[in-house]
């Protein structure tokens, strides 16, 4: 079963093991693709699209495409980078981001992608400036949904790895939401402990823990002194070292 | 405990993937499934409230929101926009006293839009509760609710009955099916009953397969698939179970022709179905039928139970020992999406309706995760013709890559809308002129997910190879909009979207965005190049069907109508940008400053207000 299989990521040769995604072989070979929605440890959902690669010419999510014996894929090309940078964009827009005013900046993946993907213009697309609410019901949690971006680790973690079911999508298209199991957070069965409110979870400032406000000075700020993805550039068991 | 909620859980035995028909009764018996009423049903199901909150905001029939004893739902399509909707809602507005979206404050009367019903070729139409109404006028609809405000029985709406089988006791129902033209494959007379299935039962399954394969024929529901195919991948897939689910799930804007074979070609649908179970060792079938065609449910129940007590469903087929099988009904609840297979098995899992990640495919691991096929309605009709008139029979007919006939459903600016059964190949000026449209400008193939195109592409053949479609024409004359329809599909897409990728929940409405703009007259030749970059990602980015097509209106109306684009757009000379109005620019700063602008207004000083 654990034939060892080779492909092609622009142009460098990759093995993976039978059943692995081409996301988890390039992070083992120390290649970045870069990702939101997918994070170590959850089963991938494929719902970002930021880690859209090509594959032997069509496109597929890497997260959740997997890696086959011989296939060729693109992944720092030009055209990828663009769609990249338009789906960065697209989650910008459609929520209410303020970096400067943002208790997560400096450690928001969303942030540091758009600074590794090099967006400069500041919109290319039009704000959307959605009403959401803030739900501060929790004592020691607060929900900031003006910087969700649905990526769905928070539903994940608390149903894979806490076996708790406080978050869950509700809604569609472009009104689809995180909802959480009650009336609001405090009514649900969260726990402070869980890994689905737990730093490095939330991949942007929805997730607050109260009382913790800035507790990075800048220049410590895990994003501060090297790009997103170069932990796995920079290491070639990638995910294993983590 | 609520009666309803307990009553409702106990007909569907507690089993968590009959969820969704457990939710339509709940709303059917109270009006709404509010947080209480999903707390209990959390309960009762051992599931969560917000797996429950999240079937209830998915899907369009549910609400957390209290709907009338009567939902009156009146079909948006653009269709019935171009036919006059708007002044048959006013009617309804007027007379029962409540706003679109809005319910009676007596709880009588809910009134809303809704996307395509599935009776374009009978304009303006709408559902109230279950009951269709077609061909609506302001006067009609005085009538109707007057009518229903003295006595709220939907069923003494029918002033006239439809043609067919919709005329019969258990449909009952004023729905015409407008066959115009009935080709040798579908709608011709005399189809020999059960004669495909027959013959299936004598051979072996591979040599039901290799038949199939043989004819060519391919998904009738738009995306082309290698029926065959598809059926060989699910037979060769080492499993417990394997389904058959038949998608009738008809729900692209101007498509009608499964609700006619739903009407008329019942038993060749399930005969079909059966072949198709026979062919990959399946013993349980599913037809999945979307919410807006509840009103056929009770026809198709009683078709189910005829079959069932001929032997044709159930054990021993047809006297064949061993070959058992049989066919459930799954209602949806209002969801387009739900239309893409893997969405369609999502929903009979009772599940919200997105997508599920390929691989592995339904062939693999479908349904409860056992190898499924889902196929069209009119697939599985043509596959039992197939199976009784052979491969080279229907091979023979259509084009090379595109064999047998095609349902078209025309709808429109014609003289005779209705199901034209043609061979493939057939050019687009051919069924205009049988439709009898006298002034068509725009032609949409294949409904939104389609290609809009002019008078100079009429020459264009319906085929998989050239401009395939699910079924879908929609005819225009030269008086209407051409950006007004493109900006009807994506309001469309938007609302239809699951949300679950990013492209596809926030570019579509980035895309109507900018169509507004180059409607309004404000737009510059960059937005052009804008729209086109915007679709290229969104259709190379998404993760199903939906993402992949929602920008082709956009992509084709641009294509073959440069020149309404090129007249919408402007570059003024002095490099400003013709969206920017200073005026506008200025009315916010205006207020919090509550004083004038210095350079731009005549007066400067204290605001007057």
């Amino acid at each position: 079963m654990s034939k060892s299989i080779t492909f092609k990521i622009d142009g460098a040769t990759v093995t993976a093991r039978a059943g692995q995604t081409i996301m988890d072989a390039a992070d083992e070979t120390g290649i970045y693709i870069p990702r939101l929605c997918d994070v170590e440890g959850l089963e991938p959902q494929g719902s970002c699209r930021v880690c859209t690669v090509k594959v032997n010419g069509r496109p597929a999510a890497a997260c959740t495409q997997p890696a086959a014996q011989g296939i060729v894929v693109e992944n720092d090309t030009l055209e990828i980078l663009n769609y990249r940078r338009d789906l960065i964009r697209m989650l910008f827009q459609e929520g209410n981001h303020l970096c400067s005013i943002c208790e997560a900046s400096g450690r928001c993946e969303l942030q540091a992608m758009a600074y590794r993907l090099a967006i400069v213009e500041p919109a290319k697309y039009p704000y959307l400036q959605p009403v959401r609410p803030i739900d501060a019901s929790h004592p020691d949690i607060l929900l900031d949904k003006n910087r969700c971006i649905r990526c769905g680790r928070c539903i994940r973690a608390s149903r894979q790895i806490d076996g708790k079911n406080v978050f869950g999508y509700i809604g569609r298209g472009i009104n689809k939401r995180v909802g959480v199991d009650g009336k609001n957070l405090a009514d649900t069965n969260v726990d402070v402990n869980d890994r689905a409110v737990s730093p490095g979870t939330c991949p942007v400032g929805c997730i607050i823990r109260r009382g913790l406000g800035f507790y990075q000075p800048i220049g410590q700020r895990k994003y501060d002194n090297a790009p997103i993805g170069s932990e796995i550039e920079n290491t070639r068991s990638g995910r294993g070292k983590q | 405990m609520n009666p309803v909620v307990y009553k409702a859980c106990r007909d569907f035995d507690y089993d968590g993937t009959r969820v969704l028909d457990i939710l339509r009764e709940v709303q059917s018996g109270l009006g709404c499934i509010s947080g209480e009423t999903m707390e209990m049903l959390a309960k009762e199901l051992s599931t969560h409230r917000v797996e429950i909150e999240g079937l209830v905001s998915f899907y369009s029939f549910f609400s957390e929101k209290p709907k009338g004893k009567i939902a009156i739902r009146l079909c948006d399509d653009i269709i019935d926009r171009f036919a006059g909707v708007s002044k048959v809602a006013k009617v309804f507005s007027d007379e029962l006293g409540i706003e679109m979206g809005k319910t009676s404050p007596d709880g009588i009367f809910s009134l809303e839009y809704t996307p395509c019903i599935g009776m374009s070729d009978q304009a303006p139409s709408a559902l109230i509760n279950q009951t269709v109404v077609t061909k609506l006028t302001p006067q009609s609809a005085r009538t109707i609710a007057r009518k229903l405000k003295k006595n709220p029985e939907t069923s003494e709406l029918l002033t006239r009955k439809g043609d067919g089988n919709n005329a019969c006791l258990q449909i009952n129902a004023m729905v015409k099916n407008n066959i115009r033209v009935r080709g040798e494959v579908l709608l011709c007379e005399g189809i020999p009953a059960e004669a495909g299935l027959k013959k299936a039962l004598k051979r072996k399954e591979d040599a039901v397969i290799q038949e199939i394969r043989a004819s060519g024929l391919r998904g009738r529901g738009g995306a082309g698939f290698s029926t065959g195919l598809k059926w060989d991948l699910a037979r060769r897939e080492t499993a417990r179970e394997r389904y058959v689910i038949c998608n009738a799930d008809e729900g692209e804007p101007g498509t009608f022709k499964d609700r006619v074979l739903l009407t008329e070609r019942t038993d060749l649908m399930f005969e079909g179905m059966t072949i198709a179970a026979r062919a990959i060792g399946s013993r349980k079938g599913i037809l999945y039928v979307r919410a807006e065609y509840t009103y056929l449910l009770p026809y198709l129940e009683h078709v189910l139970k005829k079959r069932r007590k001929r032997g044709l469903l159930g054990r021993n087929i047809a006297g064949k020992k061993g070959f058992a099988f049989d066919i459930r009904i799954q209602l949806g609840a209002g969801a387009y999406i739900c239309g893409e297979e893997s969405s369609l098995i999502s929903s009979c899992e009772g599940l919200r309706g997105e997508p599920k990640n390929r691989p592995p495919f339904p062939a693999e691991k479908g349904f409860l995760g056992y190898p499924t096929i889902v196929n069209n309605v009119e697939t599985f009709c043509c596959a039992a013709r197939i199976l009784d008139g052979g491969a080279p029979w229907f091979a023979g007919i259509g084009t090379d890559e595109s064999a047998g006939t095609k349902l078209l459903s025309v709808a429109g600016d014609c003289a005779r809308p209705g199901i034209y059964e043609v061979p493939f190949g057939i050019e687009v000026s051919e069924v205009l002129d049988m439709a009898g449209a006298d002034d068509p400008a725009i032609v949409q193939i294949g409904g939104a997910s389609g290609d809009m195109i002019g008078r100079t592409a009429f020459h264009k053949k319906i085929c998989y190879e050239d401009l395939p479609t699910g079924g879908s024409f929609m005819t225009f004359n030269s008086t209407r909009n051409v950006l007004g329809i493109v900006d009807y599909f994506l309001e469309f897409f938007i609302h239809e979207s699951c949300g679950y990728c990013t492209p596809c929940r926030v570019g579509n409405v980035f895309l109507r965005e900018r169509i507004q703009k180059i409607k309004s007259g404000l737009a510059e030749e960059a937005d052009l190049h804008y729209l086109i970059e915007l679709s290229n990602t969104i259709m190379m980015t998404s993760r199903c069907g939906l993402g992949h097509t929602s920008p082709r209106p956009v992509l084709s109306s641009i294509a073959h109508f440069p020149i309404v684009y090129a007249s919408l757009t402007r570059e003024l000379t002095d490099g400003r940008q013709a969206s920017f109005d200073i005026q506008k620019a200025l009315e916010e700063s205006r207020r919090i400053a509550k004083r004038q602008s210095m350079i731009y207004d005549p007066i400067y000083g204290e605001s007057t207000d």
